[in-house]
């Protein structure tokens, strides 16, 4: 496939965006300035300044000698940074790849998008008169490389576009300095009077290397489009991933359903004949003003039932605020697993853990009310009763070690022991009363104790002497004593559950 | 051969059961289980698994009590393989006591949620779950519309629920049936001193189409043992309700 590339150079990023700010500055020549050794440096300078005479670089003072009536802004720092990411993320809407390109540019790989648009020069027009329309001042190329783009949207004077293939004859008349070299580079060329690549293009690389280095013989290579040349963007393309443009903005609930109905039927395609079902999922809607809204949801096994993550997602579309409205929808599925294909049933229907329709019902559950309000418990490892069980961390994990049952358990366990009085003969007897809650307990049968010692690699402190015992109603309980009768501290008495 | 007398009238009891709206196959008769005299209340002397039944507790004792009768039901409704689904605002169930009952505590499914309208939610749409064995919620206040909402919800999916009602204030429920279980003196056998098995005191207030009664029984780990005689009784109010 033929790979196409826009770059897009915006020729005052600062400025413009004051002016977008404040619209009045359109109209007076400006500039941004920063402060430096106590000097004000100009950064920025707006088209009527420049037009003055004004360069970057200039100081505050001297500009104003030239326009007496200059208006001067603070810069911002690492403001052509953020604007450019904004920018880039406001232009995943022409190509998903879309990279910065410091200081001033972007760089957006066209490769098969421009059809949509019709043809390469609708596709361009269409990029400048949504920027311009924003309020900046861009210049914008397109080639099959990402130097010839930079170059043509740069120095271009002819046309914006290269032809498929034409990357060498749009270089040629262009000035050396196209071709993103070194300053140093660009001077020595000049001197030696090769002031367009036209020039030396026909030179034998060998010599050039020698003179010029590696670097600039590799920039003549990814312009001419020799060599690849790699740029991150700013989103990787996420492979399971689904847009849904659309022609008039959608503002209410049931256009966001019937679109987010639309996304999840071709996921849901892709994934099951993939074999494959996602885990996680996040819904992007890209409203007219520039903002962009997400709603995510997860799900406790992979899943492509269309139905069940509609149901997931449903509660949540109410969250999404659409403004003047939505003109793009992106499904993400961010987790994507093998989902293993089940037989149907058709004569039993299994009702253990591994059934779909508990698994949805779970989902459901998660979504309402968030995924920490349901555990599942598996043995742990230890005698101490609240580490004696631990969250099991999805449905389909097993208990490595088998319950222990040697031991008697309550039924109901208090998250916190409460303490409680006691009547209970020495040394080692269960107690003969009990209070609590202001209710007095005489203990009829006890079996015990069982000592639980606490795990000092864990947690310092006393042992406990578990005891079972049964009050005169037949209620049973589980009371313990948390140390041994010494003289000089007081033992104290805790009730910790209930048996049935 | 002519028909007997008593086989003419078991089917005219079967006929009028299904009038009632109460059909047969809706109850699933606790598999490998046998609650022995127990049984006689109710219909058909089949436990009505698939259907809602409601327990009344008052005070941590009684829960656990209530719990380890529920347990009991649970072991015999899972066979070691359904799963369950537990709703509470306080839950202080402790899992490894359970597997004394002969549950596996790993297919318990604990749903912890603090209102009550949320619990209700969630007890309503795992009721309709197929996949379930038993969904267990402790609601404190049911009205009879969200009850007869959850009797429905099982008539379809034929899960069987358990209502704990700790406190309980209002009376008038759709549940098919209505436990009151309380704890009694554990027995030893020959005197021998500790705590002996669990023995508890189980009242069956209303039951559907059935017989309320009243027995003492000890869970001697893996059956029920009947301690005294049999009282069958129907309390006044609970002859207009249900």
């Amino acid at each position: 496939m033929v790979k196409r590339f826009v770059s897009i150079w915006f020729r005052e990023l600062k400025t413009d965006w004051f002016t977008i700010r404040q619209p009045p500055l359109s109209h007076v020549p400006f500039v941004i300035c920063i402060a430096d050794h106590g000097r004000m440096i100009i950064t920025g300078i707006n088209s009527l300044a420049t037009k003055a005479g004004i360069t970057s670089g200039m100081l505050v003072a001297d500009a104003r000698a030239i326009v007496p009536h200059l208006q001067v802004q603070e810069d911002v720092p690492d403001l052509p940074e953020k604007l450019l990411k904004r920018l880039a993320e406001y232009c995943i809407r022409f190509t998903p790849f879309a990279a910065i390109d410091l200081p001033d540019g972007l760089i957006l790989d066209a490769s098969g998008c421009t059809h949509l648009w019709g043809s390469d020069q609708k596709y361009l027009d269409e990029i400048n008169n949504r920027l311009t329309a924003r309020g900046y001042h861009i210049r914008s190329g397109m080639a099959d490389s990402i130097g010839t783009a930079w170059a043509i949207a740069r120095f271009g004077k002819i046309s914006p576009i290269a032809t498929p293939g034409g990357n060498a004859a749009a270089l040629l008349p262009l000035p050396a300095a196209a071709l993103r070299l070194e300053k140093e580079t660009v001077e020595r060329l000049t001197r030696l009077g090769l002031r367009y690549i036209n020039d030396f293009i026909s030179m034998p690389r060998s010599a050039m290397r020698r003179r010029f280095g590696e670097a600039f013989i590799i920039r003549l290579n990814q312009a001419l489009g020799n060599e690849p040349e790699i740029i991150a963007p700013l989103h990787p393309i996420e492979p399971w991933q689904e847009r849904l443009p659309c022609l008039e903005p959608i503002a209410h609930a049931t256009g966001i359903e019937i679109a987010l109905q639309k996304l999840l039927q071709r996921i849901c395609h892709r994934l099951q004949q993939a074999q494959k079902g996602l885990r996680k999922a996040i819904l992007k809607t890209f409203c007219i003003d520039g903002r962009i809204e997400s709603i995510e949801i997860g799900t406790n096994r992979p899943s492509h039932n269309v139905v069940h993550l509609f149901k997931l997602f449903e509660p949540k579309i109410n969250s999404l605020a659409p403004g003047l409205g939505i003109e793009l929808f992106i499904l993400d599925a961010l987790n994507v697993t093998d989902a293993i294909a089940l037989q149907e049933n058709v004569w039993k229907q299994e009702s253990g853990l591994h059934n779909i329709k508990l698994s949805e019902l779970l989902d459901r559950i998660a979504g309402r009310f968030g995924l920490e309000h349901i555990h599942r418990y598996l043995p742990a490892q230890h005698y101490w009763p609240g580490r004696s069980i631990k969250q099991a961390l999805s449905l389909d994990e097993q208990p490595t070690i088998g319950w222990k049952i040697e031991h008697p358990r309550p039924l109901q366990l208090l998250p916190v022991p409460e303490p409680i009085e006691v009547t209970a003969p020495i040394p080692d007897y269960p107690p003969m009363l009990f209070r609590y809650k202001g209710k007095l307990h005489k203990i009829i049968k006890a079996d015990g104790p069982e000592r639980i010692e606490q795990e000092w690699w864990i947690q310092e402190g006393q042992h406990r002497d578990y005891y079972y015992a049964e009050d005169e109603t037949g209620n049973r309980y589980w009371l313990f004593r948390s140390r041994h009768y010494t003289a000089d501290k007081k033992t104290r008495w805790f009730i910790h559950g209930f048996f049935a | 051969m002519q028909p007997s007398k008593t086989d003419i009238i078991a089917r005219l009891q079967k006929e009028l059961l299904h009038l009632q709206g109460h059909k047969n196959s809706l109850y699933d008769a606790l598999p490998s289980f046998d609650l022995g005299p127990m049984k006689k209340a109710f219909p058909n002397a089949v436990f009505p698994a698939g259907a809602i039944h409601e327990f009344f507790c008052f005070g941590m004792e009684d829960m656990a009590v209530t719990n380890g009768f529920i347990a009991v039901l649970l072991a015999a409704l899972m066979h070691n393989n359904g799963a369950v689904i537990w709703i509470g605002k306080n839950r202080n169930v402790f899992p490894p006591s359970l597997v004394s009952f002969g549950i596996a505590a790993e297919k318990i499914i604990f749903i912890d949620l603090q209102k009550e309208k949320d619990i209700l939610w969630t007890t309503e749409e795992a009721l309709k779950c197929e996949g379930i064995t038993a969904v267990i919620a402790e609601i404190q206040e049911l009205g009879f519309t969200s009850s007869r909402r959850l009797q429905l919800a099982v008539e379809q999916s034929r899960v069987t629920g358990f209502i704990i009602r700790p406190h309980p204030r209002n009376l008038a429920t759709a549940c098919i049936a209505r436990w009151k279980i309380s704890s009694l003196e554990s027995v030893q056998e020959d005197g021998l001193p500790g705590v002996g098995f669990p023995s508890w005191n189980i009242e069956l207030l209303k039951i559907r189409n059935g017989k309320p009664g009243e027995w003492q029984v000890v869970w001697a780990v893996d059956h029920f043992r009947y301690i005294s005689k049999t009282i069958i009784h129907i309390p006044a109010q609970q002859k207009k309700t249900g």
